[in-house]
């Protein structure tokens, strides 16, 4: 059998397969006695289709606040990373305070930090400090999702072999220009998968603004929800979020095995 | 012979004194006496254990040494000092397992120190590059990731960028020995050429065929000693140590390879 023909019947047999649970799982949820009142609550089509536009141009808050926290995250989360990385000792208060700012913001839970920031530190009414709940949900969003980064960059430039970095330092590159030029392009593609990875948490996690009182896409669907005794707008805003999400998920599959293709497949 | 007795009037590039180096406990270089000529090709022999790679980092400033001195063009030098990186770019080092930066093309693998390091300009590093990976046979090869390199090819990548710091001295530790046997010819090869061109020379090595032929002298290590130095000839057919003498009649009779 050819290569071609197996893959082709791989391709039929995972389609059939496919099929058959679905249909399943379609029968046995459907023949649920209350799945008439369920569907009416969560899967409305007309409300669906009145909410949509709310929701979406809500949803502008949602795409703010994460573009902005991740344009701030990547340089953060590197510094912090960095920090954590130093092994000079004269330096070494900066190590701690990276490692004890990691342990913080990714041990508390994300709701509590957006409470407290969002709520106590503008009731301070400190002068010249903000008190748009925006901008208090961006800050906390970008202070726990730099912890998680940092570690995702260390991890990353931990795993460049240190033969790599002694390679560099032979050549009489100062130690930051081997971080600069050898160590981190290295570490930076490896770790672009789990960074987006992080990103689609903080684009989920930007729902959570919605206490604050921020009118994001969860918060208007919540809104519509109560005015029609209706679930479906929640239902929107899934949806929206996974239109946002799943095509990323995939750009970073992708991103990734170019990239491996490139170094192990030879001239550029 | 000729040629080895004049260099010897040269005042040493290279010069280590006393050098002693510990890890934990161990003792693994013991008062190493050794210095290096103007355009002198030492070569370093003894099994594996005996102190050679330390020696070339320790020479290198990659390690910090615990007793003694090294002087590099009258210069003392030490790893922990702070011009250390500009020390070290006068000193090429090739490892045995190659080390080349697999994110870049084996061009910008050259490249890249004569940039950065020595602050020439991107098209002033590329020229250079280009001009040494033709120097090795490797002209073809310059928009080639390592990855896609046979390791001969890898290896000669990584003598390139030894070289593209114009160092004063080049290190080598065990350059061939990752390497399959086939491919080992090329690489020995591009030595003999670089030490023909005058280029002065400090290897670690097994291949005691090519170690008799390229070297003007050899230093026999054993547990971090040199037991015995002199001439390929001297060494190899009337060493006067008895360890030295043990140490080739092993090698005569298992091969290189099982010393490793």
């Amino acid at each position: 059998m050819t290569a071609a023909r197996s893959a082709r019947k791989g391709t039929l047999v995972a389609v059939i397969s496919t099929l058959v649970v679905a249909t399943l799982l379609a029968i046995s949820i459907g023949s649920s006695p209350s799945w008439p009142l369920v569907q009416k609550a969560f899967f409305d089509g007309t409300y669906f289709s009145t909410s949509l536009p709310d929701v979406i141009g809500a949803f502008a808050i949602n795409i703010q606040l994460f573009v902005l926290a991740e344009i701030l995250i990547l340089p953060i989360g590197l510094l912090i990373a960095l920090a954590r990385s130093i092994t000079s000792p004269a330096l070494a208060p900066l190590r701690i305070f990276a490692t004890i700012y990691t342990d913080f913001f990714r041990g508390v839970p994300s709701i509590l930090l957006i409470y407290v920031l969002g709520f106590g530190v503008p009731a301070l009414r400190l002068p010249g400090v903000p008190s748009e709940p925006f901008f208090w949900a961006l800050v906390t969003l970008v202070l726990i999702y730099s912890a998680y980064v940092s570690e995702v960059y260390r991890a990353g430039i931990e795993s460049i072999h240190p033969s790599q970095e002694r390679a560099a330092r032979a050549l009489g590159l100062t130690r930051f220009q081997a971080l600069r030029f050898v160590v981190l392009p290295q570490a930076l593609r490896r770790v672009v998968p789990p960074l987006l990875n992080d990103f689609i948490g903080l684009q989920k996690d930007t729902a959570l603004v919605s206490i604050l009182g921020v009118v994001e896409a969860f918060k208007q669907a919540q809104i519509l929800k109560s005015a029609n005794f209706n679930f479906t707008p929640l239902m929107v805003t899934a949806v929206i979020f996974l239109v946002i999400t799943i095509p990323m998920t995939r750009l970073v599959d992708r991103l990734a095995a170019k990239d491996r293709a490139a170094q192990q497949g030879g001239t550029r | 012979m000729a040629r080895a007795a004049a260099k010897r009037v040269a005042a040493p590039v290279l010069e280590l004194r006393g050098v002693s180096k510990r890890y934990g406990r161990a003792l693994v270089l013991n008062k190493i006496d050794l210095s290096l000529a103007e355009h002198e090709v030492v070569c370093l022999i003894g099994a594996s254990g005996s102190g050679k790679s330390t020696l070339l980092r320790c020479a290198d400033l990659l390690e910090p040494i615990d007793a003694g001195s090294i002087t590099l063009s009258g210069r003392a030098v030490h790893a922990d000092d702070r011009d250390a990186d500009t020390t070290r770019r006068q000193l090429g080092i090739v490892f045995q397992g190659f080390s080349l930066f697999p994110h870049l093309t084996a061009l910008e693998n050259v490249a890249l120190a004569p940039r950065v390091a020595l602050g020439l300009t991107a098209a002033a590093a590329e020229k250079r590059a280009r001009a040494l990976l033709k120097q090795l046979g490797l002209a073809a090869k310059a928009n080639a990731y390592p990855d896609s390199l046979s390791g001969g090819q890898q290896q000669r990548v990584a003598i390139a960028r030894a070289l593209a710091t114009e160092p004063k001295v080049l290190l080598l530790d065990e350059i061939t020995s990752a390497l399959d046997p086939v491919l080992v010819a090329d690489v020995l090869e591009a030595l003999r050429a670089l030490a023909k061109s005058g280029a002065t020379m400090l290897i670690a090595t097994h291949e005691m065929a090519f170690a008799a032929d390229v070297a003007d002298r050899i230093c026999y290590l054993e547990g971090g000693e040199i037991i015995e130095q002199g001439s390929p000839e001297k060494i190899f057919k009337t060493p006067r140590d008895p360890r030295t003498r043990a140490f080739l009649k092993r090698v005569r009779s298992v091969g290189a390879s099982a010393l490793r």
